[in-house]
């Protein structure tokens, strides 16, 4: 796989593109404009850039008052200050009051590495699951990136966008479709699937690629939208494949995987099925890389949880 | 855009407050629910911001150029249905349904209902979200002016300060916060509670341009606000002195009255409490 930039760095350079065509596109920060790459857009467009200070509920509060107008307002802050610290304006001033802001989180899942848990979130699609009217999208690669914000500025409802702090492979080609709340299907197979979301992405790729050597029939799903979630690929897959592992850089609870089998088992589908993300404990300090090592997010750990789930021996 | 409802005059808004107060007072002894206290102590800032200062109506409701409201001290809700349905923003008679079942008219206002600009019930809302309109009205120098009404004890909560802070930041001469500060809450008096005091300095030094008046009287209200914009470059601040429960002499000051609802007999007595407030008025000011 080629390797790719920071999304956080295609979600820079796309606000930058399209705020130089749209100047009613604003990009409001919490003293983040630094983690979010956006330096160069407060330089380019001074106008359209606010700063409210280390202030995550003025943020979202501002962010929808602004947007109350008309605005197009990217609000652009650490996923975990976002989400825990502004929990309540997303869900009164956002959501309730259905006020489309786009929500943009940066530096997420454990991005930060070793600044420990106070700069994770392994909540946020958790705590935004249960939140109605918002939707969830977590880009896999810099395409899903681009297509992800250049969807959002019109987008009709308030919206969640995470974005981790580590280069990332391509995995789509530029003519690939991508549409908010539809899957994208990498490959498909018989023996066992991989729904992963965001930077676990690329690592369920590798993974696939492991098994097939090992004569294993694999499929990999990015499921980047996680709320509204597209029901309809997933039971598709389900009745393609034998074994299902959803994959996602967030508790075990609450997320993507609780999502999935939530639907499969209300859709009466039994496959054997498997939930990688960070277990419910204190977590274990490190890079990004580390912890996923750690706790078996990597290409190897992945395709030793399939044989493992396909042999049933867990 | 020009003003649509019509001016009220002093006396015409003075007797508009004792209307209101029976229409607040009957309608929460129907549905047995609603902030007595609250909703009285607020009435006359409400009566004067919608009769007679804000730029908006029915029929520019929708208008990008319209002065914004935003009642932040979302639970006084029957206090701006009533005012709302009066000028015609709903039927008054929806409010029938007020709490029902699948009713858009809930104990806190939420868009669903013709006239709110926004959501609100949890406390420290309004402010921010007032500062974002403000700041949207700046960049694009339009005229409009925004409004948000917050509760004394609501000021414990910490999201007021942060958008104070943006507020002064970002010289926000269009926004205009007022205080109810009618000195309780559901626990008792503010400062036993948490000490607000002294509240002018705190918000002078926040970076307001602050004014006190008293906020259960039409004429000085209506003096206060025809001052706007107080100084260029700075928020506005109010600090409305108010009496919780005002109008009816025995629910006014009393921390128990926050939600309580009248029974049959408070009720009878507060209706003519107020009937004898509106002879006075036709005493003073003839049949008008």
């Amino acid at each position: 796989m080629e390797m790719g930039r920071p999304n956080v760095e295609v979600l820079a350079d796309t606000l930058l593109e399209i705020g130089q065509n749209r100047r009613d596109v604003l990009v409001v920060t919490g003293d983040s404009r630094g983690s979010g790459k956006l330096i160069p857009f407060g330089e380019h467009l001074p106008e359209q850039i606010v700063e409210v200070g280390i202030a995550e509920q003025n943020l979202v509060g501002i962010s929808a008052g602004l947007a109350s107008t008309g605005k197009k307002v990217f609000a652009v802050s650490p996923a975990s200050f976002l989400t825990t610290r502004a929990f309540e304006q997303i869900k009164n001033d956002v959501a309730y009051s259905d006020i489309p802001v786009k929500l943009i989180g940066i530096s997420a899942g454990v991005s930060y590495g070793a600044l420990g848990s106070t700069h994770h979130s392994l909540h946020d699609f958790a705590a935004l699951r249960a939140v109605d009217n918002i939707h969830i999208v977590v880009p896999a690669d810099n395409f899903e990136a681009r297509k992800a914000i250049e969807s959002a500025v019109n987008y009709p409802h308030p919206i969640y966008i995470r974005f981790g702090k580590n280069s990332l492979p391509h995995l789509h080609d530029l003519d690939t479709e991508f549409k908010i709340g539809k899957a994208i299907v990498l490959k498909k197979g018989a023996d066992v699937t991989f729904i992963a979301t965001g930077e676990t992405v690329f690592r369920a790729v590798k993974a696939c690629n492991l098994l097939e050597a090992q004569g294993l029939s694999c499929g990999v799903i990015s499921m980047h939208t996680l709320k509204p979630l597209d029901i309809e690929a997933i039971i598709n897959i389900a009745r393609e494949t034998k074994a299902i592992i959803t994959i996602e850089e967030h508790s075990v609870n609450g997320g993507l995987g609780s999502a999935c089998a939530s639907l499969l088992l209300q859709e009466g589908m039994h496959n054997l099925f498997r939930i990688v993300g960070i277990p419910d404990e204190y977590i274990v300090n490190g890079s990004q890389e580390e912890v996923f090592e750690y706790y078996g997010i990597t290409p190897e750990g992945l395709a030793q949880s399939a044989q493992d789930l396909i042999r049933n021996v867990i | 855009m020009a003003f649509q409802n019509a001016q009220l005059t002093i006396p015409e808004l003075e007797k508009k407050s004792i209307q209101y107060r029976k229409k607040i007072l009957t309608l929460i002894k129907r549905v047995k629910a609603g902030h007595t206290g609250g909703d009285l102590s607020c009435i006359d800032i409400l009566n004067v911001l919608y009769n007679h200062i804000l730029n908006v109506s029915p029929a520019t409701i929708s208008d990008p150029l319209r002065d914004r409201y935003i009642h932040s001290k979302g639970h006084s809700a029957e206090a701006l249905f009533i005012v709302l349905g009066d000028l015609g923003f709903f039927p008054i008679e929806d409010l029938e349904t007020l709490n029902h079942f699948n009713s858009h008219y809930i104990g806190h206002p939420t868009r669903k209902v013709n006239g709110v600009e926004h959501n609100t019930g949890a406390l420290g809302h309004g402010l921010p979200v007032s500062v974002g309109i403000a700041l949207a009205g700046k960049k694009d120098n339009f005229p409009y002016r925004v409004f948000t009404l917050l509760g004394d004890g609501e000021l414990e909560e910490g999201s007021n300060w942060e958008a104070s802070m943006c507020a002064a930041h970002y010289g926000l001469d269009n926004l205009i916060v007022i205080i109810d500060r009618n000195t309780l809450q559901i626990t008792g008096r503010t400062d036993k509670v948490s000490s607000l005091a002294p509240l002018k300095d705190k918000f002078q030094a926040f970076g307001y341009a602050v004014r006190e008046v008293d906020g259960n009287n039409i004429r000085k209200l209506v003096e206060i606000f025809e001052q706007l914009p107080f100084e260029k470059g700075k928020p506005n601040l109010i600090l409305a002195r108010t009496i919780k429960g005002k109008g009816v002499s025995f629910i006014e000051d009393q921390a128990n009255w926050h939600h309580h609802v009248p029974s049959d007999d408070e009720f009878t007595a507060a209706m003519a409490e107020l009937k004898i407030a509106e002879d006075n008025w036709r005493v003073q000011y003839g049949n008008g």
